[in-house]
């Protein structure tokens, strides 16, 4: 056989794509999803305006990085397949194969393994894998485990989307937001994967969390010829959160006020509308958040005390900045999306009145299990002996939904809940009395599971009547509720080599209800190292297409002695409809770090950078007086 | 591709003697120390099948003393080991700098000083540290025993005077360094990271100017010993704007690489800022007309 290549030019980032806008490069064209939000009329706006700013900011794609690279195990016949591996959703795995198989679910088997860390990258490549394994496993008649090294892993799996936003906004002689129109761009790859719905969420938080009576969003996700883009931990929100943020930093600076104030003078209140129409039924002070996050940060103090020092720093002193980012991340499934998954999960009571927690949601270091034992525990009014998390297995437990979207304790918690009150009850109604110790409750359960062994509690996930979502038009409640953040990073640049320091980082949040502290606080903890290696360190190289750094010494994320400490504080005002009031948590730090830290580079160098990674070999220009440049 | 352990052969000397013994037989024997580069190597396949020379059970190789006036560091001692050492640490702070900085702690178990100068890769952090000392290396074959200035040891891109036959034994150190000394590895983050640009300096000032010597590593295809550099700052050190001529004159001579690590414009802006915070450092540590 004689094969000829011919090589084409190839698209191979999104500035080439917006460029060239090429329609050979997917069968949807150059643009495989567009997306459009419409509030008022920003037009009228612009010419009136005391004050008009226009922005540009990219970001690079970023590897998910989990601890073990994607790996699965298949065994498969003529009437079934099973597969185990490490990945986020078996539901997922189950549809793929399902489809490829043409079985039917009953015979398709997926069992989650111990799974460290997805951050959105076991979200949908474990089911390419699974495939993978699965047809070798048929064709050989024999199992097979396809396990990809760190190279193969970072070289094929799905980044976070490279973004370039273009922005502009209008504003009055007080600094307040009059118009904003953003068009937002992200790089999809060759392959289309969760590119609509990442953009969908970008596009979302594109204005912020900031009133405006005028707002157009133009979202597009663009075709290349590099190895697609997918999920990661926030999920397009991060992209134009810091687009936003720094068009805010800009506009602060043309208009001479503090970053804080400007974003002070605009923030949404309870019964304002989003950019969707959504209005804010729950209550929010986010005024009150800004203001702990710059109390504790002592922001004002040092944004003064910094300003001093920076002026008159000799060759070698450090350069410091102080910068604020603020921020909200809808919480759950976007628009109707909780409403078409209809989550089913709940609790099976064995013979010996042990509990069970049954949800396909999987534990992957972020705590899962632990919160779905202490819902249940607190519902059932019993300790932790008597509650165990079944291992997510389709052939045992029910469709919880994939675990994404931080919607795990929210959505699925809630439900875990509603089975651990309902089983309460049924133990009430055999003679429990309301205010049983544990010991008593566990006695109450031993007895019904001798009698009812094997009896199942599940519920399932009914969206609140109110939310009303307008896919067609983007109009509407967007998501059922929101988390709310201000963040503050304190560094310091190094003048003869660029290298950016965070010195301190203060996380205050609004997540609702905290249902385990020291979880939540372990999620920020891990998403602002995982925010400050999107701002400053992590920088996916392509060459031609290709990732060339794939390898854990060159693809450079922080280890703790590039890490400040961390504070995170939390807000807690019960407003979510989780467990109790509970808000989703896991996505939310990725959102605001990175802007917090641009912020702050701002002061530093002041200049502005609008790319991250911002790199030392982007910084140290900035430092480097004309007369000794190379 | 991933290395196949098949692919190996391993020959484990049980002393100095046998191994050079072993290497003349044999001088395609591929010399594994602590392995911290050849086993990454063997790791991604780029090793393919070789005949090894385990040196790891030779005592001899792993000894610090004092032999006169310089200190002898055994070619098979690690980086731990030389934190560790008590001579080093109150004489050559710089070279525990540079092991502090190298790898992350088990990489500091196993990786050699000996190793690192034989691997003569140009982003080596204790090389710099070592050619700003002076360092002079011992080498054996079966037949002789020679001592080389370590500035003469790198030819080219991972090419070394060293001969086929030869191994490295020792590495000898001036116990009583000049008193100017600096250095500074600017890595891709702060730990566990190969080095963009780093800097090593040791010098003393004399009645004419600053008698140095200034070592760079990932500049050049060759840990970079500046001669030039050295030779201008003997007489012009102190005079008018010296130390911006100076870093002027490093940065016209260095031709760094754009790679995957960094820039060439980085690498020669961050040389020529680190050049200068030694300077600076030399300039503050000047005897005073007075106390001359």
């Amino acid at each position: 056989m004689r094969v000829e290549l011919e090589p084409l030019p190839a698209v191979l980032d999104l500035r080439q794509a917006m460029a060239e806008e090429r329609a050979d490069v997917h069968p949807l064209g150059p643009v495989v999803k567009e997306i459009r939000i419409a509030k008022g009329d920003p037009e009228p706006v612009w010419s009136r305006a005391a004050h008009v700013v226009e922005d540009e900011v990219e970001s690079g794609a970023q590897e998910q990085l989990y601890i073990e690279p994607q790996g699965m195990i298949a065994w498969a016949g003529p009437e079934f397949v099973t597969v185990t591996g490490s990945l986020q959703c078996p539901y997922y795995v189950q549809h793929g194969l399902c489809a490829v198989f043409g079985l039917p679910a009953e015979q398709v088997r997926v069992i989650q393994a111990v799974t460290g860390g997805g951050f959105g990258g076991k979200e949908e490549y474990p089911t390419v894998l699974a495939v993978h394994a699965a047809l070798l496993a048929l064709k050989a008649g024999r199992p097979v485990k396809m396990v990809y090294d760190r190279a193969e892993d970072l070289a094929a799996t799905p980044k976070r989307h490279p973004s370039r936003t273009l922005s502009r906004a209008a504003f009055d002689h007080d600094g307040r937001l009059l118009a904003l129109d953003v068009d937002f761009n992200l790089d999809a790859g060759a392959y289309v994967t969760l590119t609509p719905v990442v953009l969908s969420r970008g596009a979302l938080h594109a204005a912020g969390p900031y009133r405006c009576d005028h707002v157009r969003v133009r979202a597009r996700a663009w075709a290349t010829n590099t190895p697609p883009h997918g999920a990661f931990r926030g999920f397009g929100a991060p992209q134009s959160c810091l687009a936003i943020e720094r068009l805010l930093d800009k506009a602060a600076a043309q208009l001479g006020l503090d970053p804080a104030e400007l974003r002070l003078r605009n923030l949404l209140q309870s019964g304002d509308t989003t950019a969707t129409g959504q209005v804010m039924r729950e209550e929010i002070d986010l005024t009150g958040l800004v203001e702990t996050a710059l109390e504790l940060s002592d922001y004002r103090c040092l944004r003064a005390e910094f300003a001093r020092a920076n002026a008159v720093a000799g060759p070698e002193d450090p350069r410091r900045g102080v910068g604020l980012a603020v921020f909200l991340h809808g919480a759950g499934f976007t628009g109707s999306g909780e409403k078409r998954l209809a989550s089913r999960a709940g609790l099976e009571l064995d013979g010996q009145g042990v509990v069970q927690v049954l949800a396909a949601s999987t534990e992957i270091g972020q705590g899962a299990a632990t919160v779905f034992q202490q819902i249940t525990c607190g519902a059932l009014g019993v300790t932790h002996e008597q509650v165990r998390v079944a291992q997510p297995d389709t052939a045992h437990v029910p469709d919880s939904g994939p675990t994404v979207a931080s919607r795990t304790t929210m959505v699925v918690g809630g439900l875990v809940e509603r089975a651990a009150l309902a089983l309460r009850a049924a133990l009430v109604a055999d003679g429990l009395a309301a205010d049983a110790d544990p010991a008593a409750v566990a006695r109450a359960l031993r007895e019904r599971g001798r009698s009812h062994g094997g009896e199942r509690w599940i519920e399932s996930y009914q969206q609140p009547d109110w939310v009303v979502w307008d896919e067609e038009n983007y109009r509407g409640d967007a998501y059922p509720t929101f988390a709310w953040a201000a963040y503050v990073a304190q560094l310091a640049v190094d003048p003869l080599t660029g290298e950016t320091r965070v010195e301190e980082f203060t996380a205050v949040q609004d997540i609702g209800r905290v249902v385990n502290p020291l979880l939540a606080a372990g999620q920020i903890e891990g998403g602002v190292a995982q925010g400050i290696g999107f701002a400053l360190l992590e920088d996916v190289r392509w060459q031609a297409g290709r990732m060339a750094n794939n390898r854990l010494s060159t693809y450079i994320i922080p280890t703790a002695l590039d890490l400040p400490r961390i504070r995170a504080h939390f807000r807690e005002t019960p407003a979510g409809y989780g467990p109790a009031g509970a808000k989703g948590v896991g996505e939310l730090p990725l959102d605001g770090t990175a802007p917090a830290v641009l912020a702050a580079l701002d002061q530093a160098l002041g200049a502005r950078l609008a790319r991250v990674p911002a790199l030392p070999e982007q910084i140290l220009p900035l430092l480097t007086p004309e007369a000794t440049h190379a | 591709m991933r290395g196949n352990a098949a692919d190996l052969e391993l020959r484990r000397p049980a002393s100095l003697e046998e191994a050079l013994e072993l290497l003349a037989q044999d001088p395609e024997l591929k010399v594994l120390a602590g392995g911290t580069e050849l086993l990454v190597r063997h790791e991604d396949g780029s090793l393919g099948p070789a005949r090894l020379l385990d040196l790891s059970a030779l005592k001899e190789l792993k000894q610090i003393r004092r032999v006169g006036d310089e200190l002898e560091i055994g070619a098979g001692v690690c980086y731990a080991d030389i934190q560790a050492h008590p001579d080093v640490i109150a004489r050559l702070p710089l070279l525990v700098q540079a092991a502090e900085q190298t790898g992350a702690r088990a990489i500091q178990e196993r990786g050699t000083l000996g190793g690192n100068v034989a691997n003569a890769s140009p982003a080596a952090d204790s090389v710099p540290v070592l050619l700003a000392l002076g360092v002079g290396l011992l080498l054996r074959s079966r037949t002789a025993e020679r001592r080389l200035p370590l500035d003469e040891f790198f030819l080219d891109y991972r090419r070394t005077a060293l001969r086929p036959d030869e191994l490295i034994t020792a590495l000898r150190l001036p116990l009583t360094p000049p008193p100017l000394q600096y250095f500074r590895k600017v890595g891709t983050r702060r730990a566990q990271a190969i080095s963009k640009v780093a800097l090593a300096a040791a010098g003393r000032w004399t009645a004419r100017g600053l008698e140095c010597r200034v070592a760079l590593a990932s500049v050049a295809p060759v840990p970079l010993r500046c001669r030039e550099l050295e030779a201008f700052l003997a007489v012009e050190a102190g005079r008018g704007d010296w130390k911006e001529r100076a870093a002027r004159q490093l940065m016209d001579g260095l031709r760094p690489i754009d790679d995957i690590r960094s820039t060439a414009a980085y690498r020669r802006q961050v040389a020529g800022n680190l050049l200068l915070a030694f300077l600076r450092r030399a300039e503050a540590g000047r005897p005073g007309q007075d106390g001359r």
